[in-house]
């Protein structure tokens, strides 16, 4: 039914590769003293990368997941400086720059329904804007590297804590090399309640990005951040390799949706956590459309009593892809819960997994856990696995699992085509369809930008 | 309106349907009747275009244009339309959202949203369908009924030149086929022509015929005027064989 897929990707385009430093390719301490000197960073920072080095040198490449032997580390560029100076203004940017985000439509998305935007070009922030009203009320929305600077000891305290460097690889590295990301301090009772977002975007060959998001929501406050991510189409690999720590206090809110349509020739390794304190509630809502190889397993520390985790994800897999996503809970307090959604789609020999893990501490009395696996697939050369990890150490808990893997069938292709959709909308329905439950959790334009990555997805590729 | 000369259909290498002929005239309704199993559904299918009915021999000509080889979205868009014995659930489509984007497609332009809420709320009053029945995903966890209704639902937006019913009676209960009865009735116009499938007359009752169509193993084995259904219901199906002999 579905023959060979020519993918339209529709951010591939290039800028040409320019920029005022970059570190020689391959990493050293000498490369990372290097990338902290030219940030002017504190010795309390510089020490904090050089340990982290130790451990990644220490660490051997995870084997248990998907294959990375082609992702070699000599061959990064670990720090491109794009512009000297930040811009207060889209205006301010270098020309290509601003075109790219324009064609990304991110000043638009500034304008029309956002409370702020960090836009990230190779290895740092280049525009950053929070609307007055926000700042007002003493939320900081600022990039990590302003952050070190400005609020030294707020990122003192919080870094490292939820995400140690010891903790894997990745977040080792990104430990030693990080660069840009988002730092947003909330304060007790405030409610961001329009959208936060970030754009990050790679552009140079050989490029390696490894932004550093640090969230703290004091005290009953709320706040929805949205991270999307895309890259020029290359052949040989870059590496996004983010760490994403969230501090979600008593009572507050946390909302973080991203949108991942890295090109195909990103490796996306990334580790996202957050600690969530009593009657708290975390949300990932996670979109993995692109890259070629991405281990992103959203994790939620239930920490507090009746704090609450959802970790949503939609993962699409195609020719070349292997997306082995899924989400973590680990219930650590009384009267905690979680539910767990992921719908995977995949076609044209694409690979999705499912990994997952939910543990429930004997401290987590009349806890709740739901975790449902859905795989969609669209031809014989696909292929989906899961792989649930359950640890329960109490009895007075409610746990439930459900897993299943569908196709689209002829009934359903001629139930539709009956009623004069031709074989690609059908398709595209039933695919929409399919993931709607996770879709409709997406802000409205975000829902709109998926469905419409669908289609894409699909044209071309259905006879 | 719908001709069909010689057809002999056959799916996963049996041959179900032998030279059948029939004629479907605008603005008339038929019944085509006969016992389980004889083949009746797999002419709606092979009207509608479904890929796994191959047909062997004979054609079919629709509106003047011979439709045998067209895929079912042609057929779909020249103004047929088969209301399924058992509607597939579609998850995470709205009925809602379904609805318009046939419509679109039927019409060649997008409709209003406003027009299109009118429309919706005309035809599902007509049919007694709850409001929020079109927030719900299409025949996802729908009654046997609901389900029903749904297709004369979508019967009614679109406007067919050619419906087909395939057992749109069966699992109805008393009430609800009135109602759906009384719908259809409402949705036939002079410029239609529609194809009720039944086993039972029941629905004959509701909806008179002007011409029926009897059919076993896979032949026609009568036809007539409204005599036959009253026939049928006093002598079931059994008589067949002699007729079938005779012809």
């Amino acid at each position: 039914m579905l023959d060979s897929i020519v993918d339209e990707y529709r951010y591939g385009f290039r800028d040409p590769e320019k920029y005022v430093f970059r570190t020689k390719k391959g990493l050293s301490r000498e490369v990372i003293e290097e990338i902290s000197w030219i940030k002017m960073e504190p010795e309390w920072m510089r020490r904090f990368r050089l340990e982290a080095y130790e451990v990644f040198v220490s660490k051997p490449m995870p084997s248990w997941g998907p294959d990375l032997s082609e992702l070699d580390f000599n061959d990064l560029y670990y720090y491109i400086k794009p512009v000297e100076r930040k811009g207060n203004s889209w205006e301010d940017l270098p020309s290509y720059i601003r075109n790219t985000f324009e064609k990304l439509g991110i000043p638009e998305a500034e304008r029309k329904y956002l409370a702020g935007i960090s836009a990230q070009y190779e290895s740092e922030s280049v525009y950053n804007n929070l609307k007055k009203r926000w700042e007002s009320q003493g939320v900081i929305f600022v990039d990590t590297d302003t952050a070190v600077r400005e609020y030294p000891e707020l990122v003192k305290e919080y870094i490292g804590t939820v995400v140690p460097p010891q903790d894997n690889k990745f977040s080792a590295l990104n430990s030693a090399v990080w660069s840009g990301g988002s730092f947003i301090y909330v304060p007790k009772g405030v409610h961001v309640d329009i959208p936060l977002q970030a754009y990050f975007r790679i552009n140079a060959q050989n490029a390696g990005q490894f932004e550093r998001t640090l969230i703290i929501a004091e005290e009953g406050s709320y706040l929805h951040y949205i991270e999307g991510c895309t890259a020029p189409i290359y052949s040989t690999s870059s590496l996004h390799s983010a760490v994403v720590e969230i501090i979600v206090k008593k009572g507050a809110r946390v909302r973080y949706s991203t949108v991942q349509n890295w090109s195909n020739n990103v490796y996306n390794l990334v580790t996202k956590r957050a600690f969530a304190y009593e009657d708290s509630i975390v949300e990932w809502i996670d979109g993995n459309l692109g890259s070629r190889v991405s281990m992103k397993y959203p994790s939620v520390y239930l920490y507090g009593k009746g704090a609450k985790a959802e970790l949503l994800s939609i993962a699409f897999a195609g020719r070349g892809q292997h997306q082995d996503v899924g989400g973590k809970a680990l219930h650590l307090a009384p009267y905690t819960s979680s539910n767990i959604i992921s719908k995977s789609v995949s076609k044209d020999g694409g690979r999705n997994s499912y990994r997952g893990l939910v543990y429930i501490d004997s401290l987590a009395e009349g806890s709740k856990s739901s975790i449902r696996c859905d795989a969609l697939i669209l031809d014989e050369n696909s292929r989906s696995d899961t792989y649930p990890t359950i640890k329960v150490r109490n009895k007075n808990i409610s746990l439930s699992h459900e897993a299943s893997i569908s196709k689209i069938t002829e009934e359903q292709l001629f139930y539709l085509t009956s009623r004069g959709l031709d074989n690609l909308e059908a398709n595209a329905m039933l695919i929409r369809g399919f993931i709607e439950p996770i879709v409709k959790e997406f802000p409205m334009e975000y829902a709109v930008e998926l469905n419409r990555l669908i289609k894409i997805q699909l044209e071309g590729s259905i006879g | 309106m719908l001709r069909i000369e010689d057809l002999y259909v056959e799916v996963e290498g049996r041959e179900i349907l032998k030279d059948i002929n029939l004629e479907i005239e605008r603005g008339k309704i038929y019944a085509v009747m006969g016992p389980n199993g004889t083949g009746k559904s797999t002419l709606a299918y092979t009207i509608a275009g479904h890929p796994r009915y191959k047909v062997n021999g004979g054609r079919i000509l629709f509106k003047g244009e011979d439709i045998t080889n067209l895929s079912p979205t042609d057929r779909a868009r020249m103004g047929i339309f088969l209301a399924f014995q058992y509607p597939i659930g579609i998850p995470g489509v709205t009925v809602a959202g379904f609805l318009k984007t046939i419509m679109n497609i039927r019409r060649g332009e997008n409709i209003s949203l406003s027009k299109f809420n009118r429309l919706l709320k005309e035809k599902m009053d007509i049919l007694e369908i709850e409001e929020d029945f079109a927030r719900r995903y299409l025949n996802d966890g729908f009654s046997g009924g609901e389900r029903k209704k749904c297709e004369i639902l979508q019967m009614a937006l679109l406007e067919p030149d050619l419906a087909i019913l395939d057992e749109i009676d069966s699992g109805l209960d008393i009430d609800a086929l009135r109602v759906v009865s009384n719908s259809v009735k409402r949705i036939f116009s002079t410029n239609m022509s529609i194809v009720i499938i039944t086993h039972y007359s029941r629905i004959l009752n509701y909806i008179e015929p002007n011409f029926i169509y009897v059919m076993k193993n896979g032949r026609i084995v009568a036809s007539g005027g409204r005599e036959l259904v009253n026939f049928i219901e006093e002598n079931g199906y059994e008589w067949l064989e002699e007729v079938d002999s005779k012809c």
